[in-house]
């Protein structure tokens, strides 16, 4: 069953249209139907390229938020094989809400990690909506270590509303473990790329953000505090949410135009959830090329780069 | 002070009890009520003469605070790009920016200094509450990075005191940007093995505390100041429940292991020139020398045992 969001209600009744004639169809095969619904398809997807042609931010944001979007887990099944996922940070507990491992992709071994927001109820609360605590964290430290002694790409996708507030975090130290995550992910030597899948959602996404090389979907959102955080503390109001994700240009295409990514990623017409294969393998093809893109430099020119290109975000440009 | 606070302050206190406090002559501690006179607690670097609670410092009495006999130099911060969101919520961002201009006289939340702390050379940057929530935006990002540039020019420790809100919500992910800025500022500190001290104080939170704020050598929490990555009101929300007694206080860090050591403001100073004094392989005050072995392992051959043959 399709998950249809909030603007997308005359595609829904449409398509619900199409389905409705061909059900009717199939029940008495003597009704011939062929030309209506080569009509109402053509009309629908219009309609569903018109739509998605020019979303607003909020529209983007629901996009980004998509229940069929395709997740970590879709990630890791389609692009990477022999994948053996790695638990724990070796000093309190595992995390699943953020997944990591090694595998081989495209012939190569890299190391990938991710937040995993879940797909039903109970894997969501397994992952824990992709709300990382420390230990999250303190995981994908060993993981961009392990990258580094053996010289493997180190891939993270990011789709997270944003790290978990919760007392155990904090008494844990939330703020340490992310703050050592971002500084062992700039510092790693070795070739890294970050695609923003879904969400990113504050200091828990730039965790693991500060790659060598970060690419967006067309319709992911990267913000620096969710768009509800946002509103509550700039309206005092959370129903500001709308204003909040627009003005604060989270789209993929702010990002870019801001310098903060490196590159927009197109997504299939009517957004990731409707063509899921598709889109993960033109991940893989993306992520392929920017490893490819890094192969022969060493270790510490890796890292001089990312610098740099940190240190140059938000600076006036001299003539 | 404590004739003050002995004798006369009882009586003064029951008088002003009846009305409003005239502010530009009496503080009344946010803590315990008491009231003092102004130019006392300011003496007193606005600790509570009476239950010692920590009231926030502006950075001109943070850096006099630090530095012999007042004497610093503040640096010149590089202009960074100008409301790039074009941002408005209720009010125009750059008017925002004017009225704290205004009401701090500062450019912007970080103010960088360097001068002598009690005769060694330190760079020194504060971080004002008062400036939009200490917030974290391109300006105060570049501050602190000026800071390390700075450090690392003179060859001296760093010294970053933090307070924040965390992100300045107005620059979007332009703020956010701004932790793995200051994070590469402090590993070139550590690269050159130069000495990075934080100093947190009431509150640090949000984005600030979860990139240079945790990242010191050595973390010094003030008394009492509200210290954590989620604001209470966030976790509260989230979890449903009150929150424990204490919780994300300076003294629960300390027990949680995340900072060194709280220490009273009064003896702050002391405590920082101790500490680089050791790091930077000087005398103590009094003149005697430090005998600290000088390791010669680098990094990575750390924790590495000996080669067997
Ligand atoms: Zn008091």
């Amino acid at each position: 069953m399709h998950t249809y969001l909030e603007f997308e209600k005359p595609l829904a009744e449409l398509e619900g249209k199409i389905q409705e004639l061909k059900g009717l169809a199939h029940q008495d095969p003597s009704v011939s139907i062929s030309d209506e619904v080569e009509k109402l398809e053509a009309k629908a997807a219009q309609l569903l390229s018109n739509t998605y042609k020019n979303l607003e931010t909020w529209q983007k944001v629901q996009v980004a938020r998509h229940p069929n979007r395709p997740h970590m887990i879709d990630y890791i099944d389609q692009l990477v094989e022999d994948f053996t996922p790695l638990c724990g940070d070796r000093q309190f507990g595992e995390d699943p809400a953020i997944l990591g491992g090694m595998g081989r992709f495209r012939g190569r071994s890299v190391v990938i990690m991710g937040h995993e927001k879940g797909h039903d109820m109970e894997s969501r609360m397994h992952h824990n909506f992709g709300m990382a605590r420390p230990e999250g964290y303190r995981k994908a430290v060993r993981l961009m270590d392990m990258a580094e002694r053996f010289n493997l790409p180190l891939v993270m996708l990011v789709d997270t509303a944003g790290a978990y507030p919760g007392i155990g975090g904090e008494e844990r130290g939330q703020a340490e473990a992310i703050a050592r995550s971002t500084d062992r992910c700039l510092s790693v030597k070795t070739p890294s790329v970050c695609v923003v899948i879904g969400e990113g959602g504050s200091g828990g996404a730039v965790a693991i953000a500060t790659a060598s090389r970060i690419i967006m979907l067309e319709h992911s959102i990267y913000t620096v505090a969710s768009p509800e955080a946002s509103a509550s503390i700039l309206w005092r109001s959370s129903d500001k949410a709308k204003d909040a994700a627009t003005a604060m240009k989270v789209t993929a295409q702010g990002l870019l135009d801001l310098g903060v990514i490196d590159r927009i990623l197109p997504e299939p017409i009517g957004g990731a959830h409707r063509e899921r294969v598709q889109m993960i393998r033109e991940v893989g093809d993306a992520i392929e090329e920017e490893i490819r893109g890094m192969e022969g430099l060493n270790g510490d020119a890796l890292v001089k780069a990312r610098r740099e290109k940190f240190l140059a975000m938000g600076r006036i440009v001299e003539e | 002070m404590n004739w003050i606070n002995n004798v006369v302050r009882p009586k003064i206190t029951n008088v002003f009890k009846k009305r409003d406090t005239p502010d530009n002559l009496w503080h009344k501690c946010s803590n315990c009520g008491e009231m003092i006179f102004h130019r006392d607690f300011a003496a007193n670097l606005k600790v509570c003469s009476n239950c010692n609670h920590h009231a926030r410092l502006e950075t001109d009495a943070r850096l006099g605070q630090l530095f012999d006999n007042n004497q610093y130099t503040v640096f010149d911060v590089r202009e960074v790009q100008h409301d790039p969101l074009k941002f408005r919520d209720q009010r125009k961002y750059p008017d925002r920016l004017k009225d704290n201009r205004a009401k701090t006289g500062k450019p912007d939340a970080v103010t960088v200094a360097h001068g002598p702390l009690d005769g060694t050379e330190v760079v020194v940057a504060v971080q004002d509450f008062a400036f939009m929530g200490g917030s974290l935006g391109m300006a105060a990002g570049e501050a602190v990075v000026r800071g390390a540039e700075e450090a690392l020019a003179r060859r001296c420790p760093y010294i970053l005191v933090a307070a924040s809100g965390g992100a300045r919500m107005q620059e979007g992910i332009l703020s956010l940007m701004q932790m793995p800025r200051a994070t590469v500022a402090v590993q070139l500190l550590r690269e050159a093995g130069l000495p990075f001290l934080v100093v947190l104080t009431d509150p640090t939170t949000g984005g600030v505390m979860a990139s240079y704020a945790m990242l010191g050598d050595i973390h010094i929490a003030e008394p009492g100041a509200l210290i954590g990555f989620s604001g209470p009101r966030v976790i509260e929300q989230t979890i449903r429940e009150k929150l424990p007694e204490g919780f994300q206080r300076a003294e629960f860090l300390l027990e949680h292991g995340m900072v060194d050591m709280v220490v009273h403001r009064h003896q702050l100073k002391e405590k920082l020139s101790k500490l680089v004094r050791v790091l930077m392989h000087r005398p103590g005050t009094d003149g005697s020398m430090t005998h600290i072995p000088m390791p010669v392992v680098s990094d990575e051959d750390a924790g590495t045992p000996p080669a067997v043959i």
